[in-house]
């Protein structure tokens, strides 16, 4: 139990968290595309990539919202030993991890304020799977349209209408991720 | 230099300008406060650039620097080095091989692919604080979307000399939302700002903003219908590889009035002149 808690983070925490940040920022910047992402195997329910971005983004400045499965005791312990980042609901977190059912409803994440539109939330949202195709996406960081299994349309399209507020979004399954900015227009 | 974390910065500090740099491309053109340190050279050196520029260099890297288009001054020089010592990365002078470009008021003469980060030093961030010197003013007009006093500032130009004078640091509007400063680059190179492939960051140390141009974003020069906004540049060719498209340096050669015209694109046109073409005043 103890030894699950203090392993599977990062081995060389300063190489393994700059490669994962820049598969985290090719995601953001380019929404559509699918990147590998590696050095974490966190406890269940998380997913490796999940895991990475949680220890490249998170620490103790960072509000951590767990929903659903994910919050259970190893993942709270595993996050607090690794990441220090302190636990919250949903109305206080920078960012928040959970299947796209346990993260509902979206209206209890802080979207940020008209001056200050960057306090805003970022979700990492499980997914069992991840593939270039089925909705379609256009806007910054894509050239023409790109595509991406999203577990739903209308939500996005919600949150990129609130623009420049809204919620960011990271899709992780296993070691793989992708990512919906709010500037992405979703249909 | 094992003595320093990888990159010169500690982990935490890495976290936060990261998590920064996410906030600036998922907020095209918004100025994201971030907690700027202090950096082992003056304000004003490309402090923000240096910081941004650690935040994402991994070891697999290759890193260029530019300052006003050239490789071989003391700026361009002193950061290279910086990176080499404390990040171990290799450097480039040539614009194609290198993944990351930090740059300071210029934008390569080739065009940036996808796989490469422009990385800009900027001195002051905010487009509107030469019009308006309250930060919490000017962060209200870019809440409001209240951006009349730019173009009061560019039609005081046009009723001034006749056309729009600003020549560099060119206001532009980012995806029709947020007027933005393109750090003092010429306005000959706005037109590369918009659906460029490579991932655009911009760092301002003192000012202790990041902001961000995701690839194939819209960026538009701001101007009237009457008075379009125009990219100039000197009306010579270079002196030393004769190209006619590049942007270029006015050098004083003697104490007579005597002056040369050149690529401030170092790479460019050394490139140029070893595919064997000459300027009139190349030797």
């Amino acid at each position: 139990m103890q030894a699950d808690i203090l392993s599977g983070g990062f081995a060389d925490p300063a190489i393994q968290s700059a490669h994962a940040f820049r598969s985290v920022m090719e995601a953001m910047a380019r929404p559509g595309t699918v990147h590998d992402i590696h050095g974490a195997t966190p406890p269940a329910p998380l997913s490796p990539a999940a895991g990475a971005v949680l220890l490249t983004l998170c620490d103790t400045d960072t509000p951590v919202h767990l929903a659903g499965d994910a919050d259970c005791d190893a993942v709270r312990s595993w996050l607090a030993f690794h990441t220090g980042a302190p636990i919250t609901g949903p109305a206080q977190c920078m960012f928040a991890v959970g299947t796209w059912e346990a993260l509902g409803p979206l209206a209890a994440y802080p979207v940020g304020r008209s001056d200050y539109p960057d306090r805003s939330a970022t979700l990492i949202v499980e997914c069992t799977e991840l593939q270039a195709e089925g909705a379609t996406l256009t806007g910054p960081g894509i050239k023409d349209t790109a595509a991406l299994s999203l577990p739903e349309v209308a939500a996005f399209q919600a949150n990129s209408a609130l623009f420049p507020l809204g919620l960011d979004f990271i899709f992780a399954s296993g070691s793989r991720l992708a990512a919906l900015p709010r500037t992405t227009q979703v249909t | 230099m094992t003595d320093y974390n990888f990159a010169y910065l500690d982990e935490q500090t890495k976290r936060m300008i990261r998590r920064a740099i996410l906030k600036g491309l998922a907020i095209p053109g918004y100025q994201v406060p971030f907690a700027s340190r202090e950096m082992p050279m003056p304000y004003g050196w490309g402090t923000g650039g240096v910081q941004v520029s650690a935040a994402v260099l991994t070891p697999e890297d290759t890193f260029k620097v530019i300052d006003q288009g050239a490789d071989d001054t003391t700026n361009a020089v002193s950061i290279r080095s910086f990176f080499e010592r404390t990040a171990q990365v290799a450097t480039t002078t040539a614009t194609a091989e290198a993944t990351v470009i930090q740059t300071r008021h210029r934008i390569p003469e080739a065009a940036l692919t996808e796989g490469q980060i422009l990385v800009y030093q900027v001195p002051i961030p905010e487009p509107l604080r030469f019009l308006e010197p309250r930060e919490s003013e000017t962060r209200k007009m870019h809440e409001l979307e209240e951006y009349g006093l730019m173009h009061v500032k560019l039609y005081e130009d046009i009723a001034r000399h006749g056309h729009i004078a600003t020549s560099y640091a060119y206001p532009v509007k980012v995806e029709a939302r947020y007027v933005m400063d393109p750090s003092p680059i010429p306005k000959f190179d706005n037109p590369k700002l918009g659906h460029m492939a490579a991932i655009q960051l911009f760092g301002a140390g003192r000012e202790q903003r990041i902001y961000a141009l995701p690839p194939y974003t819209q960026v538009v020069s701001l101007d009237f219908e009457d008075h379009p906004f125009e990219a100039s540049k000197a009306d010579h060719p270079c002196g030393m590889c004769g190209a006619n498209d590049s942007y270029l340096d006015e050098v004083i050669i003697d104490d007579a009035g005597g002056r040369m015209f050149v690529c401030s694109d170092t790479d460019h046109c050394e490139a140029r002149q070893a595919q064997g073409h000459r300027g009139k005043d190349a030797a």
